[in-house]
């Protein structure tokens, strides 16, 4: 039986797609049989980010309808042995995730693997409901900003009520707090909320803080999932929170803020 | 901080004011969640209702759903001014 981990967060464009990019890669690397499905109907990207967009043949959608097996549609990644991605349907039909359809591959895709992430899109419709419906456990992603935490409550609410795992009477699954885009020195400077505020408001255990970094653009430019590049800051953060993720213990890194010399001090601002 | 510093401070950091917006906008959508889905424009109408007599605020009605073994108990709160019109 896989577990299946759902990324997600209301809000658009705070980092989902890059977090499950890193997080599959992360658990593969480790020895994890692990597949990454992107349910972003319409706005396939995941590809991209993996680097396999030429390599997609069938997608989610092509499974579900029978049009072709998952042996067909599941790209074997390059760089991890461990790992497959499963690439979105480009289909503007917003009902195309079917309930069935989707628990019969999660069912199939279970079989094999040890995790499965989905990679859910932003809102509250239909793709975002599917992608959370069938998990254990959640990752909220969120960006230490206003409307990115409001929406990740409303997520939280919908993580509570909404999956089958409470439908079926059992508890409310747990989703675990991943802040990216921080940047240390604004929220020391009282300009950004920080990791306490952040925690406070929406109080759920920490899964980790991924800082605001170069290295992620960089990354998605050369399709190489982030945590690939260990020598950068966001690469170090995602290895570290996947670690965290398999239970193990990593103090926070890159959220301190560098101290600055003498002339720093003078004419920084 | 350093001495120029002090002339840009500003009078309350913005993320503190982010930080107590949130924390009455997530309490506020916390307490309707769970609850039916036509309670929010209940709230409104009620409103209306209750203007028709009083002036109230916007924020005058508050209302919240508890559960309670197995029924929901629906907790209405409210609030009229001071100096009675
Ligand atoms: N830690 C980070 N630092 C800098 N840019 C980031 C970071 N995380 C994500 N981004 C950028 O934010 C944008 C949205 O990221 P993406 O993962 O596609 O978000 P989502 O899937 O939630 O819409 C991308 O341009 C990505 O490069
Ligand atoms: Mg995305």
């Amino acid at each position: 039986m896989a577990r299946i981990v759902v990324i997600t967060s209301g809000k658009g464009g705070v980092g989902k797609t890059t977090t499950s990019a890193a997080i599959a890669t992360g658990l593969a690397l480790r020895g994890h049989k692990t597949a990454v499905i992107d349910f972003d109907v319409g706005l396939r990207n995941l590809d991209l980010i993996m680097g396999c967009e030429r390599r997609v043949v069938y997608d989610f959608v092509n499974v579900i309808n029978g049009d072709a097996n998952l042996k067909q549609a599941l790209i074997r990644d390059k760089r991890a042995d461990n790992l497959y991605i499963l690439p979105a349907s480009q289909t503007r039909d917003k009902d195309a995730l079917t309930q069935d359809g989707v628990e019969r591959v999660l069912n199939e895709l279970s079989e094999d693997f040890e995790y499965i992430i989905c990679d859910s899109p932003a809102g509250i419709e239909r793709g975002a409901l599917m992608a959370a419906y069938f998990a254990d456990e959640a990752i909220v992603v969120t960006n230490p900003e206003v409307s990115s935490v409001r929406d990740s409550d409303r997520i939280l609410g919908i993580l509570a009520s909404k999956t089958r795992q409470v439908e079926q009477g059992g508890e409310p699954i747990q989703g675990r707090l991943l802040l990216t885009r921080y940047a240390a020195e604004r929220a020391a400077r009282g300009e950004m909320l920080s990791i306490e505020d952040v925690g406070e408001i929406l109080a759920i255990d920490l899964l980790g803080v991924i800082p605001e970094s170069q290295a992620v653009l960089n990354a998605s430019n050369a399709g190489l999932p982030v945590v690939l590049d260990e020598e950068s800051d966001a690469g170090q953060a995602y290895q570290d929170a996947v670690d965290r993720f398999l239970g193990e213990e990593r103090p926070l890194r890159f959220v301190d803020v560098p101290k600055k010399g003498f002339f720093g001090r003078l004419f920084g601002s | 901080m350093g001495i120029f510093d002090y002339f840009r401070q500003p009078r309350q950091k913005s993320a503190s004011v982010a930080k107590e917006r949130l924390q009455i906008i997530v309490a506020r959508e916390r307490a309707a969640r769970g609850g039916p889905d036509y309670l929010p424009a209940m709230q409104q109408e009620l409103l209306q209702v209750i203007r028709k007599y009083v002036k109230v605020n916007d924020d005058a009605v508050q209302m919240n759903v508890d559960r309670e073994g197995d029924c929901e108990v629906l907790e209405l709160n409210i609030t009229l001014p001071d100096d009675r019109g």
